[in-house]
């Protein structure tokens, strides 16, 4: 059945409103779009590596969570969850309980990663049938804006701070889709909150339903760590695929497939403009820091491209 | 009737999770309790249970997804030692505080470092006060009985945390012993189905686990917690009580050896009161009054039950195979001697380091420490009492 934002939207909730998300955070949105994925005759038990999705959503004694929730620590959402799993696997094999249920962890890029790459890397190895969902907002926002191996070469964060010596984060962006599709399971994809949610949505439908472990790498900026206008935070969406800095694709069963291929690439100034942590590069003296960082999104989407068996 | 079985203590161990037949095990081999999750995943591979086992890729994962298989309503099981059970502590605490009755059956072997696989308390020691339940056990047997009471202990309502079950590294987990084991209909009897009041997977109920607890809460939450441990006490006398009609083996916090009219005594904990026993029958041959207390539930600590069954004693020896570092003495010796304080004063109390890293613990060395007591006694000279036996140096 074709998209239709309309009938999705109208799917029931299952994060309601009121939790402590920012403003223009796009972490609960991505978290909504991937449970309005789930059909809703089927229940799920989510779970949350801590950070600010986390805190900002089960502060005792609330909770905004309709499905059964769980958070146990920071690294291990990969292992808590395969853990639940196993429990639902040994249940109905030894028939105490019929019901459907699908299992869905969320963690930020710190939980993901960085501290809790092993228990994701194990948990996905073991083929446990989950999804697990990076929502990638580049630093480590919760405890206020240190940089990740997801935060992108140049980024001025609180542990990368740009200086008179070092323009920001001397690293690159760890590729973290790759090392997951490297794990051979049935479905990785990349993703972010882009033409009305459709890509996030179809691949999360996918994902849940696909047999076996999943992973979805989603874009999901942070106002306070990008320092954008929080209305803009679809836009600055849009520009991270228009630019190819974030491209949107998936791998299944070993078969890379680009889901959107710009018409025009956009240079990267257009996405890094609105965006106050790289602030610092428009000056003269920077100014071929951004020529790097356009010469390696050049040759990363090259590489996709090929990957993918698309024409440059 | 029971079945007279041989049987290393690891052995002992996989025999009662495969009676048990637990939802979910989930562990990550080390020395010495890598055999307990071999022998167990050879019972999944056979189907003799119909476990789920989750080989996870550590330690922290292990306890990890037992929190997970726990919270969503299986009983769940793991095993390990020393730097795997470091490698849980995070996730020990987070076990506790979410009141989940997973049982963990810990090898207990020295904690790096230096590296070494053998056997002292250091392990489970330093996780005293992770809010787990902790059983003590000198023999296989004791390994086996108490890991079937953990079940019940930990699943009561009145209680339900965790429950680690300890034995000696090498010493009783390798060692094969005659043990008595009950048959498989009646461990299941006796353990029962795990029925939890609230669970992950009850689509009646959804539930969420492991909130941000600040500070209008968390205080209350902890008190509570604080509540389920002085609950068990209670509760592991009524469980083994049951076990005993069920084997005639009895179960206690402690086991008093010759102690009721004992002039000097020791405290020890798992196999080297084994040992001690020895010395103790020697030494009364010799008609010498020497008593022994070992101690088997260390978590909760039964305080005021110690005080009155040392009340008369006039030189104590404590001993412990872990240090503390406290440049005072080991975790035993805090214990045992501040629950005499106020309760049985005028005791005169050494504290003994022992066999750390696994040095053998002889017979001599035991008599060592009572012909120190006797001393005691004899001269009313304490001197150092922070002390080492079975070292060089």
């Amino acid at each position: 059945m074709a998209y239709n934002l309309k009938q999705v939207m109208n799917k029931p909730e299952r994060l309601t409103g009121g939790h402590r998300m920012c403003a223009g955070c796009g972490a609960p949105v991505t978290v909504r779009t991937v449970l309005r994925a789930l059909k809703p005759e089927d229940h799920a038990v989510c779970c949350s590596a801590t950070g600010c999705l986390e805190v900002s959503t089960f502060l005792y004694p609330y909770t905004a969570w309709k499905d059964s929730f769980i958070h146990s620590a920071f690294e291990n959402a990969g292992a808590t969850l395969s853990g639940a799993e196993a429990a639902y696997t040994a249940l109905r094999r030894k028939g105490r309980m019929n019901e459907s249920y699908k299992f869905i962890a969320f963690g930020g890029d710190g939980g993901t990663y960085d501290i809790g790459l092993q228990s994701l890397s194990g948990a996905m190895e073991r083929g446990h049938d989950m999804v697990y969902i990076c929502y990638d907002n580049e630093a480590y926002m919760n405890t206020g804006i240190q940089r990740s191996s997801g935060t992108p070469r140049y980024a001025d964060t609180t542990t990368s701070p740009q200086g008179t010596e070092m323009p920001g984060k001397m690293q690159y962006k760890k590729d973290l889709t790759g090392v997951m599709a490297a794990h051979r399971i049935p479905y990785v994809a990349q993703s972010t909150l882009t033409s009305n949610f459709k890509d996030l949505y179809e691949k999360s439908e996918k994902a849940i339903y696909t047999k076996g472990p999943a992973f979805m790498n989603v874009l999901s900026p942070c106002p306070r760590g990008w320092r954008y206008n929080t209305p803009d935070l679809m836009e600055i969406c849009k520009l991270a695929v228009e630019t190819c800095i974030w491209p949107l694709y998936e791998v299944e069963d070993g078969k890379w497939k680009l889901n959107y291929k710009p018409k025009k690439k956009l240079p990267i100034t257009e996405y890094l403009k609105p965006q106050g942590r790289f602030k610092h590069l428009f000056t003269d003296e920077n100014r071929h820091l951004i020529d790097n960082i356009q010469e390696d999104i050049d040759k990363k989407w090259e590489e996709l491209l090929k990957k993918c068996g698309e024409d440059s | 009737m029971s079945i007279r079985e041989r049987l290393s203590g690891n052995e002992a161990i996989a025999v009662a999770m495969r009676q048990i037949n637990p939802d979910v095990v989930a562990a990550f081999p080390i020395t010495p309790s890598t055999e307990i999750p071999q022998y167990f995943s050879q019972f999944v591979s056979n189907g003799q249970v119909q476990t789920e086992f989750v080989a996870v890729e550590s330690e922290h994962s292990a306890m990890s997804a037992c929190i997970g298989a726990q919270a969503a309503g299986a009983r769940t099981m793991t095993a390990t030692s020393a730097n795997g059970l470091a490698l849980m502590w995070e996730m020990l605490y987070i076990a506790s505080a979410m009141k989940l009755p997973i049982t963990l059956s810990c090898v207990n072997r020295a904690l790096s470092g230096p590296l070494n696989i053998h056997n002292d308390h250091s392990d489970s020691m330093g996780a005293r006060d992770s809010g787990w339940i902790q059983l003590y056990s000198e023999t296989n047997q004791e390994a086996y009985d108490n890991l079937l009471q953990a079940i019940r202990i930990a699943e009561h309502k009145d209680v339900q945390l965790p429950v680690m079950v300890c034995q000696d590294g090498f010493i009783t987990s390798h060692a094969v012993e005659n043990i008595e084991l009950l048959e498989d209909e009646k461990v299941k009897e006796f353990v029962g189905e795990y029925k939890p009041d609230h669970y992950l997977l009850n689509h009646k109920e959804p539930i969420a686990v492991g909130p941000l607890d600040l500070p209008a809460h968390c205080f209350e939450h902890k008190r509570e917690q604080a509540q389920s441990m002085i609950n068990a006490k209670k509760v592991i006398l009524e469980v083994a009580k049951e076990f005993e009609k069920l084997t005639g083996r009895k179960y206690e916090y402690f086991e008093k050896y010759n102690l009721d009219d004992a002039e000097i005594a020791i405290v020890i904990i798992n196999s080297s009161a084994g040992t001690a026993k020895t010395v103790v029958d020697k030494l009364r041959d010799n008609g010498i009054k020497a008593g022994l207390l070992k101690i088997r539930m260390f978590r909760p600590f039964p305080a005021d039950e110690i005080a009155e069954a040392l009340k008369n004693v006039k030189a104590l020896a404590v001993m412990d195979k872990a240090e503390s570092y406290s440049a005072i003495g080991g975790p035993v010796g805090a214990e045992v001697k501040s629950a005499l304080y106020g309760k049985a004063d005028g005791i005169k109390v050494l504290n003994y380091i022992y066999g750390l890293g696994g040095r053998d613990v002889r017979a001599d060395d035991i008599e060592e420490v009572y012909n120190s007591l006797m001393d005691i006694v004899k001269t009313g000279q304490i001197g150092e009492i922070y002390r080492y036996v079975g070292v060089r140096g």
